[in-house]
């Protein structure tokens, strides 16, 4: 049992999404190199949103965000995320919760 | 409608906010609910377990028609090395009564089905509506909510805030902090679809009985954490929770820290052949009564998971949002019945109430709980775990080696791995906290 051989895209296919495209509700601010916790949300956050891009910046695409908030918990104070809802009856629909 | 006044906008239609808008629409309160998903539930993830009292305070008749699962009759609490669980089980035939105590629910079937109920008192709710941000006057008194539809603030006396773990306006307007990451838990589920017969016959339920299964041990990799599996009536909610300040240290992944807890030999079976129809994951209040924040303010009351009001011991939360939702529409129709102004002062009525229920009591006595869990993490949740499992294995595997050697080889292994000082202190800390 190893973390490499479980895809999230798999499971995130299963839920429902209605995008809300060009809009999205967590944005990260401009950064040379990430702090310990934005850098920590490539591996903690459940939907996988958040990525290492090339120049090893941390970049989000909450397409298949849960709205758990738990990137807000890490990372609002600080200022290194803007986290809002998506707009009403966008984002994550879930059919049994 | 923006030309309109209400009584009371209630934020959200989770279990605290459908309380309160209940509660306040039968009393002849005029009530608006927003909640921001297409319908009420569609945002909200719970395990979940339903207790029945606090319901039938709000809706005597509940039984009548609401979707529930199963009726649970067994409890199992598992304590779980790599390759075993060591069990304590109660079932009783007690709780195959009329009026069962705790029921397993969908949240999004069961919230529409309260929703429904909530219309049929009166309130008005309008889904698919984001509050943005709550309107208030010079004074800092709330007055009403924008939200993301076109039109001004929508003004009402009082604005209860039941926007969950998440909650946005109450941190906005600086009533509240945004949750500590020692304060709340991640928990990850998956809805495990299996005919409902496979079911009873796996878990040795007739009918509609249920069972829950909840553990602890190596499956949080040295997190403080909990694994869950409760039997809906065709289908098994699965979940491992953990807090989300040891995710960031460990840099676990919650996925695989599920997909491991699925995977291990005593609970793989159980899921055998089943169809996964959703993965969810919400933030579960775990600081306790030391992390509940101010109650209310000058126009604005909190509730429910937006207040922390969560039993993490007890696994209690959906109740204890229930009736924090219920008592905060009693205050509120309460002053509004004497005609007095929903200022802080009298709002405090609420938390007068609250602290003479269960709820606040339930929650100081365990204020010490999630310090001591928390910060003795992989004692609790690795190291006493493997020596359980060690010891029980000890005690039923026949090898020949004489039964008092093997008794003192369990002896030393607990002291070797926490030292006689450490057990003794472990063991009053945890009694002082408990007590």
């Amino acid at each position: 049992m190893t973390a490499s051989v479980v895809r999230i895209e798999d499971k995130l296919y299963q839920n429902r999404y209605l995008v809300d495209a060009g809009r999205p509700h967590i944005k990260v601010r401009q950064h040379q190199s990430p702090s310990p916790n934005l850098l920590a949300l490539t591996v903690v956050c459940p939907a996988k949103c958040y990525e290492v891009n090339e120049d090893g910046q941390v970049e989000v695409t909450a397409d298949g965000c849960m709205e758990c908030g738990t990137c807000r918990v890490l990372c609002e104070e600080s200022g290194d995320i803007d986290w809002s809802y998506p707009r009403g009856g966008f984002g994550v629909l879930f059919k049994f919760g | 409608m923006t030309e309109e006044r209400f009584d009371a906008i209630v934020v959200g239609a989770g279990m605290s906010g459908n309380a309160a808008a209940y509660t306040m629409a039968s009393r002849g309160l005029k009530v608006l609910q927003l909640e921001r998903g297409e319908y009420p539930g569609s945002k909200n993830v719970q395990g979940a377990i339903l207790y029945a009292n606090m319901l039938e305070t709000i809706i005597p008749d509940f039984r009548d028609d609401a979707p529930l699962e199963r009726h649970l009759v067994e409890q199992r609490f598992w304590v779980t090395d790599d390759t075993s669980h060591t069990g304590m089980h109660y079932r009783s035939d007690d709780f195959n009564e009329p009026a069962p105590n705790r029921y397993t629910i969908i949240r999004a079937q069961f919230d529409k089905w309260f929703s429904r109920k909530v219309r049929a008192a009166g309130a008005i709710v309008l889904c698919e509506t984001t509050v943005t941000e709550l309107a208030l006057d010079a004074a800092g008194k709330v007055i009403g909510v924008h939200t993301d539809r076109a039109g001004s603030v929508i003004h009402a006396d009082v604005v209860v805030l039941a926007e969950g773990v998440n909650g946005l306006l109450g941190t906005r307007a600086r009533f509240r902090k945004v949750p500590k990451p020692e304060a709340v838990a991640l928990a990850v589920k998956e809805m495990h679809f299996l005919p409902e017969e496979v079911i009873n016959e796996r878990f040795g339920l007739p009918g509609d009985q249920g069972c829950v299964i909840e553990a602890a041990g190596t499956i949080s990799r040295g997190m403080a954490g909990l694994g869950f599996l409760y039997t809906n009536k065709e289908s098994i909610s699965l979940g491992i929770g953990c807090l989300v300040s040891h995710f960031a240290a460990t840099l676990e992944s919650p996925y695989a820290l599920l997909d491991a807890f699925k995977n291990h030999p005593s609970i793989r079976p159980l899921l055998a052949g089943s169809e996964i129809k959703e993965y969810a994951a919400h933030l579960i209040p775990e600081g306790g009564f030391k992390a509940i924040p101010q109650l209310f303010g000058d126009g604005w009351v909190v509730v429910g998971d937006a207040a922390q009001l969560n039993n993490a011991v007890h696994r209690e939360g959906s109740n204890l949002a229930m009736t924090s939702g219920r008592i905060a529409g009693e205050a509120i129709a309460a002053i509004k019945s004497r005609k007095h102004p929903m200022t802080s002062d009298n709002l405090s009525l609420y938390k007068a109430m609250l602290d003479k229920s269960f709820v606040l009591k339930d929650l100081r006595k365990y204020k010490d709980m999630p310090a001591l869990l928390h910060t003795n993490s992989r004692n609790f949740f690795t190291t006493y775990p493997q020596l359980m499992s060690q010891a029980a294995q000890n005690f039923v595997r026949v090898d020949g080696t004489p039964k008092i050697e093997k008794e003192r080889a369990t002896t030393a292994a607990l002291i070797k791995a926490r030292s006689r000082w450490g057990l003794v202190s472990d063991a009053v800390r945890l009694a002082l906290a408990w007590r």
